[in-house]
């Protein structure tokens, strides 16, 4: 039951992966990226991460992805230019990545880490993964590392304000690519 | 179920993120591909936490989450800001930097 | 309770300094002097509160040490942020916060037309800070952070003026010198450390007669290492060179940190580090020698110039010299008492000498101040009860302390009896120098500022000039200002002066042989277990003292009257036939000059030696090569920078992959 769960999980998380990659429109990618989210949520749950799925699903699939659904309503759908300056690394690129993949599952699989090789305690904690048990941790242990975070989102949402706030003077007389680059 | 099955799709969806990443041109897409390879990170994370019976580590994919958030918004902030400025929708464009 | 109230002391004169200093932009300026002189009241109040609290512990007990908290630990050597309260450290914060609170209401009038008034405050407050830091120490290493902040404190007031090319120099030789009074403190923090394994007043000075025998050389050399610090801060022989020249910060700077307290800070240290100093008896003679030289030398040189501040500054020297003989032969409750006349009847020579300065529109050679009498009474009046006391005419406050301790020599007999005549000399000295001021300033016919002062009411307006060199000043920052505050007209230096002169006069009631002996046995129970508890001088033997002080004190004040009123042409008579002397006083011995050849010169020689070989040839050579690579290396990988954000992804992946690929090698 549990394999059935994850192979459909894994199947819809990379197939909507591939989407956001292989799309042609932003819009249609953003979309894949949901499909993707949702999957991945799926297989939070059987890795016993109730909270995080909820949250992954919530703030993530609800509302991060509206954002990316505005910017790129407001962009607009361009097509990808046809000059491509650098076609060399549309090979190389995938190769290289392609490697690190192999490289990867050798280390995971292949080698002796035996470590790795477990399916985890079963005697987990009841709670294990629920909202209680990972707030009391993020509020007792590592409260510090909270209130880092919840500043860094601050200061994001101040340098987006800035970033693409109005300026006053006419956007037409800056040099191309002036600041924003 | 064992726990190198997760860590191997997180290893598969970390490599589309990255060719997503090194291919598209469209900076929306880049954006949305980093978020794949974080996401990829967030569930090796969890198969970690799973694997050694510890909350910690989910703890630390919340602050993934967080960080992923704040990059969302300041990118495209950056993508907002282009867009104004007439700028082509194209990373390729920005080389400014070159030496 | 007693600790709380300590640190209450250190709280608030940082808290003063910070608002001052923080809020200049917004708080009016007499504003800035009120907070002040609050804080430093403040701290005044809560000094007494811990004396209350001190005083209601049992004789044995009685000293507290407090810690805030770890200021370091590193591999078993911790140091605590800690102070440590006793009757000496008491009676240390008690001297410094009391008289500093008087200069603070000087200064609130003085510096009124100052273009820096929040600064002054705030260097002021801070000073205060600094020294209660050094005051109330409860290990060395607190002990060097608080002497560093006086130093720094001392710096910063004395190149106040900082348009005055004269006043930023000055400062920075009294830095120097300072700085290698530190250095000396250091090494002794070090070798104190080495040899005990602790820092803390109260561990160090328990284990030090187990660790040393009397006179072993390395107790000698702390002790030694020590006295370079005293000597430096008190500006001691041959550290003095310092303290004529920082006269060139405004007088209440003069009066506070180079004459009541700062200075004195190397007599504390020595009553503080006793423990130390009766295992070195030799160091501790040698404190007492060099005090001795000192009090001579500063003493003949202050007959000599003519600069009043820096008349008062050599017998600020000469005087601290006494003391340091006090502390060098054991006599600590004596070498503390008369810290503390000195403290205020030499604030109120400067305050005084401040007062005339500024009738004499910044002039401060006292050859051209002539009859002041009428012109300014208060004035003339304090600056009588300060010379009276200094040069120690019975019943002053100067009689009884700077007594006792010459007393205090001949009583130990022997080698000191030496010292004993040495210091009845100084003594004579002591009472010519300070009523050549009084003969030299007060009578006789006015001289034309007085004259005005007299006429019109108010003080005259000179040109800015710098009195040191007759430069015209900068006047748009770091001036005086265009007016000048008297005594007789500004109520907050009439009332200061008025509480130093009443003190000044009957201050030395607290201690009178075999009647109040209120000093000694306030400071008995940290002296306690001092050898020479036990030892002073019996009431006889100790009014016999007083009256020798008080015929050679008369005998000088006549000799000065002599010289200066009845025949004003002998000191130009002894001038002419003794030119040598005379021209060995008044260029101060050439303590500046010998230093210069012994030290400055050949530091400066090495200097342009280093300039020359190592500068251009190994330095230069280097960073021109390291460019050099710098530039080659650039111009090879600059093809990498295409300025592709795909492509440094794809760079950066295979960084990734080398490194995993590595790592699989190794792992196989």
């Amino acid at each position: 039951m549990e394999q059935i769960a994850f192979f459909c999980g894994a199947i819809g998380a990379l197939g909507g992966a591939i989407a956001v990659v292989a799309l042609k429109n932003p819009f249609y990618s953003v979309l894949a990226l949901v499909i993707h989210l949702v999957f991945l949520a799926g297989i939070f749950l059987l890795l016993m991460a109730q909270f995080l799925a909820a949250a992954l699903i919530v703030v993530y699939a609800g509302a991060v992805m509206v954002l990316y659904v505005f910017v790129a309503a407001y962009v607009g759908g361009i097509e990808e230019p046809r000059w491509d300056s650098s076609p060399e690394l549309k090979l190389i690129g995938p190769i290289a990545a392609i490697a690190l993949f192999v490289a990867i599952s050798i280390a995971i699989v292949g080698s002796g880490l035996s470590a790795l090789s477990t399916t985890g305690p079963d005697d987990i904690p009841a709670g294990f993964g629920t909202p209680e048990a990972v707030g009391h941790l993020m509020m007792e242990d590592f409260l510090i590392a909270f209130e880092a975070a919840s500043i860094l989102l601050l200061l994001a949402a101040v340098a987006a304000i800035v970033l693409a706030g109005r300026r006053r003077e006419d956007p037409n007389k800056l040099p191309k690519g002036g600041e924003s680059s | 179920m064992n726990i190198e099955w997760f860590l191997v799709l997180s290893a598969l969806l970390f490599t589309v993120g990255l060719i997503g990443v090194i291919v598209r041109r469209n900076p929306v897409v880049i954006l949305l591909c980093l978020e794949l390879m974080l996401s990829a990170g967030a569930l090796a994370l969890l198969a970690f936490s799973r694997m050694l019976g510890n909350q910690d580590g989910q703890v630390f994919v919340l602050i993934v989450l967080v960080v992923a958030a704040c990059e969302v918004v300041v990118g495209l902030g950056l993508v907002v800001a282009m867009y104004r400025r007439r700028l082509p929708l194209d990373v390729d464009e920005m080389k400014e930097l070159k030496g | 309770m007693t600790a709380t109230w300590a640190w209450l002391v250190l709280l608030f004169p940082l808290l003063g300094s910070m608002t001052i200093g923080l809020t200049f932009r917004v708080l009016p300026e007499r504003t800035a002097g009120l907070v002040g002189i609050a804080a430093i009241v403040a701290a005044f109040v809560c000094g007494i509160l811990a004396l209350i609290g001190l005083q209601g512990e049992p004789h044995e007990s009685r000293h507290v040490a407090s810690s805030l908290w770890e200021y370091a630990s590193v591999g078993g050597f911790t140091i605590d942020l800690g102070i440590y309260v006793d009757p000496l450290s008491i009676f240390m914060v008690l001297v410094v916060t009391g008289v500093s609170s008087l200069i603070h209401i000087y200064s609130y009038s003085y510096m009124k037309s100052d273009q820096g008034y929040h600064r002054f405050f705030s260097y002021l407050n801070f000073f205060v800070f600094s020294m209660l830091v050094l005051v109330l120490a409860g290990n060395f290493i607190m002990l060097i952070v608080g002497w560093a902040l006086v130093g720094f404190a001392s710096y910063a007031l004395i190149s106040y003026w900082y348009r005055r090319n004269t006043a930023t120099k000055a400062g920075m030789k009294a830095f120097v010198i300072n700085v290698v009074g530190d250095i000396g403190l250091y090494i002794a923090a070090i070798l104190i450390f080495k040899n005990l394994g602790s820092v803390d007043y109260t561990a160090v000075f328990e284990k030090a007669p187990e660790v040393f025998s009397v006179n072993e050389w390395e107790i000698v050399a702390i002790c030694l290492c020590l006295l370079v610090g005293a000597f430096a801060k008190s500006a001691q022989m041959p550290f003095h060179t310092w303290l004529a020249d920082a006269m060139e910060g405004p007088t209440p700077v003069s009066s506070l940190i180079h004459a009541a307290t700062m200075v004195t800070a190397g007599v504390y240290l020595i009553a503080r580090c006793f423990p130390l100093f009766e295992l070195a008896p030799t160091a501790a003679d040698i404190a007492a020698w060099v005090g001795l030289a000192t009090l001579l030398i500063a003493g003949t040189i202050a007959i000599a110039v003519t600069d009043l501040k820096r008349i008062i500054a050599y017998s600020t020297m000469s005087q601290i010299g006494y003391m340091f003989v006090a502390v060098g032969i054991g006599g600590y409750s004596a070498g503390m008492f008369h810290l503390m006349t000195h403290a205020f009847f030499k604030a109120l020579l400067f305050m005084a000498a401040g007062s005339i300065i500024s009738a004499m529109a910044n002039m401060q050679d006292i050859d051209k101040m002539k009859g002041f009498r009428k012109a300014m009474p208060f004035t003339a009046a304090m600056l009588i009860i300060g010379a009276l006391a200094l040069s120690g005419f019975p019943g002053t406050s100067g009689w009884f302390s700077k007594d006792e301790i010459i007393d205090f020599a001949h009583f130990r007999g022997g080698m000191y009896d030496w010292m004993w005549i040495g210091m009845l000399i100084g003594a004579f000295m002591t009472a010519i120098y300070s009523f050549r001021i009084i003969f030299r300033i007060l009578p006789g016919p006015a001289c034309k500022e007085a004259e005005y002062l007299e006429q019109h009411g108010h003080v005259i307006h000179g040109e800015p000039k710098n009195p040191a060199t007759g430069q015209l000043e900068d006047t748009e920052v770091g001036y005086p200002g265009e007016e000048h505050h008297i005594a007789e007209q500004a109520g907050g230096m009439k009332f200061a002066m008025g509480v130093l002169g009443v003190l000044a006069l009957i201050g030395g009631l607290v201690q009178i042989p075999g009647v109040s002996e209120v000093i000694t046995h306030f400071l008995e129970p940290t002296f306690e277990d001092s050898i020479y508890a036990g030892m002073h001088p019996s009431v006889s033997q100790a009014w016999t003292g007083l009256a020798e002080g008080a015929l050679i004190s008369i005998a000088g004040i006549a000799t000065a009257w002599l010289l200066y009123i009845k025949r004003p042409d002998l000191p130009a008579r002894f001038r002419s036939r003794f030119s040598a002397v005379y021209t060995l006083c008044v260029n101060k011995w050439y303590g500046d000059q010998v230093i210069d050849f012994l030290i400055v010169n050949p530091v400066k020689a090495f200097g342009r030696f280093c300039n020359g070989v190592f500068e251009r040839g190994v330095i230069n050579g280097a960073t021109a090569g390291v460019a050099g690579i710098t530039r080659s290396a650039g111009a090879a990988v600059r093809d990498m920078q295409s300025g592709l954000l795909r492509g440094y992804a794809v760079l950066m992946l295979f960084g990734i992959l080398a490194i995993v690929v590595y790592f699989l090698i190794r792992s196989i």
